[in-house]
């Protein structure tokens, strides 16, 4: 693996002495052996020197900039929190629509400042509640939205003009932002005020996250339509938000994470190009969602180098004048995969330093885990405490109230130059491959992400990294987290209300829609009038992607364990 | 446990019984020859595909559309998915399911992946077994699969009636392994994933290394450009096959396939079981020793060989043997 | 030769979260075992056809999804109804009070989150160690 090889490379601190990188890693044991020695290898297997100081040449402007300055290093806005503070998005999703309504009016209710839909699997690969694919899995992990109908029950008494939504849907994103756009409509408010984002990154499914419907280039295709439509229709929405999360929660690196995100980010600038779209201004709406993961300062470099790396790609290697369009705006979610089912009230704490690093690497908006979510979906207690957490950091920490609070860090700094420059040579592995799309069609991503997930879980089986709770500081003791646990007549009801509206709608203009749709997908104008046509005449989710699937086919998994 | 039993019931049609001869012939159980006889004359109905290639190429996506060809031909289908075992752990992941997901709970469909294992001759004897089994089953189209372009390959495809050779744009070093591994035996060259660059001068090289053979003894390989994921060049490659196969059903033009087939399978039975009759007269500790005393040059191989042969064969000359 | 244990790794369900599943593959895979994978999105008669075909010893289940409550008990039954002498694991996501009725119905360990993949690996050798 080449890039293993290039992650393992030793690293000296440049700046600063003591850096005598002690090569593996040594656990220390509880309560024994207290000194610690330079060299640790972070999470990204990176050595670090023992401290790190000032270094000759260090241009402010060009690696800097003040916050809301190019390029942006320190955060898109002068005034950063002190003008608005981030958004509180909890993500939330589960059995029905009114069940989940029901969970984002008591969100709102305790504070929070935008909503995040969370679907069900079904929904997320394109099926209907009743389809046979979708045995066992109705509303477990999110809601189950088959229909405008379920749509509407969904935001019903939330007026849409009001909110910002996320909603993570990626292989059917277009089919179910227009059924969003259509309950829009019903609640008479335009397409032009709403707000919010549809993930719609299906580059990343075939990288890690898998839920993936039809083969690359016609998802691309979709992508690009939404592009087109939202800038001419929707013009504040996100069409789509460019996801390292699910990379780094397949078990990439921090670095890994970087450099897969924004190359993808990359490949939707140059297919928007492609079109023929002005990338001044579509690129504006294109937004980013990185994991906020356990190590602390890796993390807010991370986001800082992500920031300089975008807006020099986008000015210098684009060509762009919008300075908007140089300006990195991203999502955070706190790490999934660092919850521990064992002693889960440890994961508050985890939580809590995650939020803080993504809040002090300048995120525009923020999701809090749950302490139960390694057991099962979180009951409102838990969504509750996570929620508070963002609040005490908001309210009580005063860490939002100057912008880069740690700009010019020697350490951050030097860590900021590091991860840019490692992203660099991922790039260049991408390009090797022809681009994203070829590195895809070779398996480069699947690979990197596989080989740096088994090497991690082998370093803490052999204690070379200790979670705690898990490897060491264990204790027993029975658990008792409170399980949700959805209503186990949904089911039914939901599938009886599907059953009742492909009975009662009006067939023919039903008909007359989804052969307009086929028509649309088998030629190359935008899809998304069609779609929006396809769902107002109450096609359901699994009709429209079906038809979808028939003309564009299907994608399969590839071999890479 | 009684393998006559089991190969009749194979021969009645039980998947699960076909399921576990196989085992047995891969774990080198003994005495299940008596049942390889029987499932010998029931067998030799089914027309036997290889498809091999370097990894990462689509041979499994290919292997995948073809079988699903031939389902919607009604034909039943078997396929051996031969995959490397780990030399060091002796393990393996056989993961060429994973491209053929939809063909598992196909009653008209019967997969199996093999690891290399490791064994001698051990592995073409097993594909080979593995595929009469299968014929005995009922399946009428079988495809094998391998990696790579070694001897194992090699052998393991002689037991084909046609050999795809599959390759991608782009690798130069393919076509010279190609050229030093398979140019003997394959029959059909597809040049898959078409759309990425590189693809016609690829299907030039082969074509040049083609040309380069005087005589083809009346057929000259195709080489096919085709996607197997965008399910395109998929009909020229079934045509192929097609006509490869009417050609070699003329006894004259396979007999000779067949012949060196047939010697080499017959060695491999003597070597594995001589092997394995010769090996089960020492105890593993007696082995033990025997290993230990050449590893530290205490004695010779040979010297060693011919003690344990000599107990299982008292009286052979075995100075002339070994 | 001695005979090989050959481990059947299965992804019911719509959830894409393997790293687990992989992770587990690998580490069967370097204890010498023979790791049949099945890939994501397998439907229980998928996964029991498999078993059958490829004869394997053991079926490990993964879902990160919550199905495991629906898709579990039913390839358990396909098990059953095809009289295979396997023996079935499960990994991923399970409350701690679901485990009792996946017991029950016939598989014969639930390694939640943490658990290492030493105890997995362990778990296979000992339960069918005659075969290694």
């Amino acid at each position: 693996m080449p890039m293993a090889l290039a992650l393992e490379k030793k690293v000296k601190g440049s700046r600063g002495r003591g850096g005598t990188a002690a090569g593996g890693s040594q656990a220390v044991a509880p309560g024994m052996e207290t000194v610690r020695k330079a060299g640790y290898p972070n999470l990204s297997w990176l050595e670090t020197s023992q401290f790190y100081g000032p270094e000759g040449g260090f241009d402010y402007r060009e690696k800097l900039g003040s916050p809301g300055e190019y390029p942006f290093t320190r955060g898109i806005h002068s005034d950063m929190y002190l003008g608005r503070l981030w958004t509180m998005r909890q993500f939330a999703g589960f059995g029905s629509a009114s069940e989940t309504n029901s969970r984002f009016k008591y969100l709102l209710s305790h504070g929070e400042t935008g909503l995040s839909v969370a679907f069900d699997y079904p929904t997320l690969y394109g099926y209907d509640t009743d389809d046979p694919h979708s045995e066992g899995e109705y509303g477990k992990c999110g809601v189950a939205i088959s229909s405008l109908d379920d749509m509407t029950a969904l935001f019903s008494g939330i007026p849409l003009d009001r909110v910002s939504t996320s909603m993570t849907i990626n292989g059917p994103a277009s089919v179910i932002w227009a059924m969003y756009l259509a309950a829009a409509e019903r609640q008479g408010v335009p397409a032009a005020s709403l707000r919010g984002t549809i993930q719609n990154d299906v580059l990343k499914e075939y990288i890690a996250q898998k839920s993936f419907i039809f083969p690359p280039a016609p998802s691309m295709r979709l992508v690009v339509d939404t592009f087109e439509y939202g800038m001419k229709h929707v013009p504040n929405w996100n069409t789509v938000s460019i996801s390292g999360y699910h990379i780094r929660e397949a078990g990439s690196t921090a670095v890994q994470e970087l450099a897969f995100t924004l190359a993808d980010g990359f490949e939707y600038v140059r297919q928007g190009i492609e079109r023929g779209l002005d990338p001044n201004k579509f690129v504006p709406r294109l937004s980013f969602f990185f994991n906020a993961h356990n190590d602390f300062f890796e993390e807010i470099a991370k986001y800082r180098a992500a920031r300089r790396i975008w807006a020099r790609e986008m000015k210098e290697s684009f060509g762009l004048t919008n300075e908007k369009a140089m300006k990195l705006r991203f999502h955070t979610q706190t790490a999934g995969c660092t919850l521990t089912a064992e002693q889960p009230e440890n994961n508050v704490t985890r939580v809590a330093l995650q939020a803080m690093a993504a809040v002090l690497g300048g995120t525009q908006s923020l999701h809090t885990n749950s302490l139960d979510e390694a057991l099962a979906l979180p009951t409102e207690k838990a969504v509750r405490t996570a929620l508070r957490t963002q609040q005490i950091i908001a309210y009580e920490t005063g860490v939002p109230n100057v912008a880069d609070p740690l700009g010019g860090s020697y350490y951050v700094e030097w860590l900021t130059d590091e991860m840019e420059e490692r992203a660099y040579g991922i790039f260049d592995e991408i390009a090797s491959y022809g681009g994203v799309l070829g590195a895809i069609d070779r398996g480069y991503f699947q690979k990197a992400i596989t080989e740096s997930s088994y090497r991690y879980q082998r370093e803490v089986e052999k204690k070379e990294r200790i979670i705690v709770g898990v490897n060491e500081f264990t204790s027993e003791e029975p658990l008792e987290i409170p399980i949700l646990r959805m209503d186990p007549k949904g089911r039914e009801r939901q599938i009886a209300r599907l059953r009742k509206l492909r009975r009662t709608r009006d067939s023919a203009s039903f008909e007359k829609a989804l052969s307009r749709l086929r028509k649309a997908a088998e030629g190359d104008e935008n899809t998304m009038p069609a779609i929006l046509g396809a769902v107002k005449a109450n096609a359901t989710l699994g009709e429209v992607t079906g038809v979808l699937r028939e003309v564009f086919g299907e994608y399969r998994e590839q071999r890479i364990i | 446990m009684n393998y006559t039993t089991l190969a009749r019931s194979i021969i009645r049609g039980d998947r699960k019984a076909a399921a576990r001869l196989i085992s047995v012939v891969e774990d080198e159980e003994e005495g299940y020859g008596e049942a390889m006889d029987m499932i010998f004359s029931a067998s030799g109905r089914a027309g036997v595909l290889g498809i091999t290639g370097a990894p990462g190429v689509g041979k499994s996506t290919l292997v995948f559309e073809l079988a699903k060809g031939f389902r919607k031909e009604g034909k039943s289908v078997g396929i051996v998915a031969v995959d490397p075992t780990s030399p060091l752990t002796g393990g393996a992941i056989l993961g060429d399911r994973i491209r053929m997901s939809e063909l598992s709970s196909d009653p008209g469909v019967f997969i199996r992946s093999m690891g290399s294992r490791g064994g001698t001759g051990g592995l073409s004897l097993q594909a080979s077994a593995t595929v009469r089994i299968l014929d005995a089953l009922g399946c009428e189209e079988i495809i094998v699969e391998t990696v790579g372009a070694g001897q194992t390959q090699v052998d393991i495809m002689g037991l084909a009636d046609t050999v795809v050779v599959v390759t991608m744009p782009g690798s130069g070093d393919e076509v010279q392994s190609i050229k030093a591994g398979l140019l003997e035996i394959a029959d059909i060259y597809v040049v898959n994933k078409m759309d990425l660059p590189g693809s016609m001068s690829t299907a030039a090289d082969l074509r040049a290394m083609i040309d380069l053979v005087e005589d083809w003894k009346g057929w000259k390989p195709p080489v096919l450009l085709a996607s197997a994921s965008g399910a395109r060049g998929l009909e020229e490659v079934a045509g192929s096959i097609r006509r490869h196969r009417e050609w070699f059903s003329d006894p004259e033009a396979h007999m000779e396939r067949r012949a060196s087939q047939a010697r080499k399978e017959i060695y491999d039975i003597i070597a594995s079981g001589i092997l394995r009759a010769i090996s089960s007269a020492v105890t593993d500790e007696e082995m033990g020793e025997l290993v230990r005393l050449v590893a530290e040059r205490k004695m010779s191989p040979y010297d060693a060989a011919r003690k344990v042969a000599g107990s299982a064969l008292p009286g052979a000359d075995l100075y002339k043997a070994l | 030769m001695a005979r090989k244990i050959r481990v059947l790794i299965a992804k019911p369900g719509l959830d894409g979260h393997d790293r687990g599943a992989k992770v587990v593959a690998r580490a069967l895979r370097d204890a010498g075992m023979e790791v049949i994978y099945t890939g994501l999105h397998q439907s229980p008669e998928q996964i029991v056809q498999t078993a059958l075909q490829e004869d394997v010893d053991a079926i490990g289940l993964s879902s990160l999804s919550g199905s495991h409550d629906v898709l579990f008990p039913r390839v358990m039954e396909l098990v059953r109804k095809n009289r295979m002498k396997v023996l079935v694991t499960a990994g991923g996501i399970i409350p701690e009070e679901d485990v009792p009725a996946l017991r029950k119905c016939g598989i014969a360990a639930v390694f939640g989150p943490g658990t290492s993949i030493e105890e997995i690996v362990k778990f296979h050798k000992d339960r069918l160690g005659r075969r290694s």
